[in-house]
């Protein structure tokens, strides 16, 4: 397997570009349709002294693009960028390119938390509710996780995945029990889980960037390390790097991060596990540069399967159905091909 | 650069591996570190390095104990040539001998020029430069080897330490690495420790050898001294008649060091 060598710097340009052109696109598609170049000017329009433009576009087109649109499009970029970010960490630290986002039960707790919120109509948060139970269960999640794979001095990559499996399927278990007691609330819950960035507001936006660009920065600023720990601990170490200091700090940043994302919109898969595959064979394993390209490539390819299931799909489907339906066959294609050309892990 | 360990031991839950070992460590001398399977050697590198600490006794390191170096002070200061590595991603052979520049580089800084320039002549000295762009795992085991090799010298360090590093090496690499090591120890006054297998190979370039038994140190000293019929029979627990030992242990005068200097 070759490296399509691009510079990451063209990379990176080219996936902007291709993020602001979706972001326009998709803003003037559903079901009222509004031109592009309205678009342009809507946004442009609010910019100070700019409110001009938009004499000539009718009024309610400012209305859909601000007050419905755009949070939801700029939540699902945030969301799939925060997914690849926190896939490529995790695939980077637990040396195992199966891992995604959820590898530590994150989603799970998520899971139990939100379940939870919705069959018991706890409502004392207002629309916060169900997105801050599904948070406190991420977090208490990959509290348990942590104190278990800890026994283990080195915080090995085994047992924190053997850790996570563990306490995932027990709150799978726990999710189920939730559903068959709900009743009437069980299809509420089954939609969350399937995941949807429908009526989401500034908040989410605001929430799921601040939490992106926090994460990103920790990520970057560990990123020359991560790629020394992929030579294994003992020769990380050996190279001066704290490995489980800086493993412990990027998964829970990594945790953090997919835990804001899950419990704003639900569980998305396939997401945090393909755009880190795809972009490694594309700009190689070196993570200074598969993170940043990374979090663009991850931005548009939600923000294309929400346009998709939103806008010209005849029927809206749960997103998280579609990135499975997509992304698990792409997968395969991938894995085939990687196991036809030879390339063996280790 | 004076590394000593006073009265070390180390064991893993009950199981004691490494036991009361004192030794010193001197600059510009050769250092083999010898003997039978689990007999603590890897733990012994894995507390020189500071991977591990010792449950009781010091290192000290030029006078300093060892604990009150960074981590990246002491990898500075000693390269380590692991026995097992597991690289799980594609990076390429160049990357990963750059990754040896790592300690030297600050945080988000990216090799420099001069970085460059070294990674180019260690890949020239340690034959890995014509597969520079190829990915490490489309290598055989003995060519990543080389590339793991390059990336200690690469580290650029006084101390360097070689577990078991030419394991998966046909005989004129082994020879052509442990040339490039001797080279640094005579030439520049750096202290290497090797841990081997093979007699003849210790025989061959190390100075000093230190002969491990159940977590002891049980003979230290000059190659020459403690390289004997003796000392292996009790470390090895081989028996044989001095007929076939003769066979076995090349004569380090004889045989041995005119193939080093045929191949260097």
């Amino acid at each position: 397997m070759r490296r399509i060598t691009c510079s990451t710097g063209l990379q990176l340009l080219l996936l902007s570009l291709l993020l602001t052109m979706l972001v326009a696109v998709s803003s003037g598609l559903g079901y009222i349709r509004i031109g592009f170049f309205d678009v342009i000017r809507i946004v442009l329009s609010k910019l100070p002294g700019m409110e001009s433009l938009t004499d000539g576009v009718s009024s309610l087109f400012p209305v859909v693009i601000t007050t419905v649109r755009m949070p939801r499009i700029l939540t699902s970029a945030c969301v799939g960028a925060g997914l690849a970010l926190s896939g490529v960490v995790f695939q980077g630290i637990l040396l195992n390119p199966l891992a995604d986002p959820y590898t530590l039960g994150v989603s799970s707790g998520a899971a139990v938390g939100a379940s939870l919120a919705l069959w018991l109509h706890f409502g004392i948060w207002g629309m916060w509710s169900i997105p801050i139970f599904a948070f406190a269960g991420s977090g208490l999640t990959l509290v348990v996780v942590m104190y278990l794979a800890s026994s283990d001095t080195e915080l090995s990559s085994s047992s924190l995945i053997l850790s996570g499996i563990i306490v995932s399927s027990i709150l799978s278990a726990g999710v189920s029990f939730i559903k068959y007691m709900a009743d009437e609330q069980v299809g509420v819950i089954i939609f969350w889980l399937m995941g949807s960035f429908g009526s989401k507001t500034w908040g989410d936006v605001w929430l799921t960037l601040s939490s992106l660009i926090l994460g990103l920065g920790v990520c970057l600023f560990f990123s020359g390390e991560l790629n020394v720990m992929s030579l294994g601990s003992r020769s990380a170490a050996s190279l001066g790097v704290d490995t489980r200091k800086v493993r412990m700090i990027l998964l829970i940043t990594a945790s953090l991060v997919s835990a804001v994302c899950v419990s704003v919109s639900g569980i998305i898969g396939f997401v945090g596990l393909l755009v880190p595959h795809i972009m490694r064979t594309l700009s190689g394993p070196d993570n200074r540069r598969l993170i940043p390209v990374s979090v663009l490539a991850g931005a548009c390819l939600m923000l294309g399967a929400d346009t998709i299931t939103r806008a010209v799909l005849p029927h809206e489907i749960p997103i998280g159905v579609l990135t499975a339906l997509i992304g698990g066959p792409f997968f395969c294609y991938i894995y085939r091909r990687r196991q036809v050309s030879g390339f063996h892990d280790n | 650069m004076t590394i000593e360990t006073e009265q070390i031991s180390f064991g893993y839950g009950t199981r004691p591996a490494v036991r009361n070992i004192s030794m010193t460590l001197k600059p510009g001398i050769f250092y083999g570190i010898l003997g039978p399977n689990g007999c603590g050697k890897t733990t012994l590198v894995d507390l020189l390095i500071r991977h591990r600490t010792p449950d009781t006794g010091t290192i000290f390191y030029r006078g300093i104990p060892l604990e009150r170096y960074s981590r990246k002070q002491i990898a500075r200061e000693m390269a380590l040539v692991p026995q097992h590595y597991a690289i799980s991603f594609p990076f390429t052979s160049r990357e990963i001998v750059l990754m040896g520049r790592h300690p030297h580089l600050g945080r988000l800084d990216f090799p420099s020029k001069m970085d460059h320039y070294l990674v180019d002549a260690v890949m020239e000295q340690t034959e890995t430069r014509e597969f520079e762009n190829r990915l490490i795992s489309e290598l055989s085991g003995g060519e990543r080897q080389r590339v793991i090799f390059a990336r200690a010298l690469v580290q650029d360090t006084p101390v360097l330490i070689l577990d078991e590093a030419t394991s998966n090496l046909d005989i004129s690499h082994a020879i052509s690495l442990f040339n490039l090591a001797f080279e640094r120890v005579s030439d520049r006054g750096k202290t290497v420790i090797a841990v081997m297998q093979d007699i003849n190979l210790a025989a061959l370039f190390c100075q000093y050898l230190i002969l491990m038994k159940n977590g002891q140190a049980v003979y230290q000293g000059h190659c020459d001294e403690v390289l004997t019929e003796t000392s292996i029979q009790s470390i090895f627990e081989v028996k044989s008649s001095s007929n076939t030992w003769e066979k076995f242990l090349l004569k380090k005068s004889e045989i041995a060091v005119p193939i080093a200097v045929g191949i260097k």
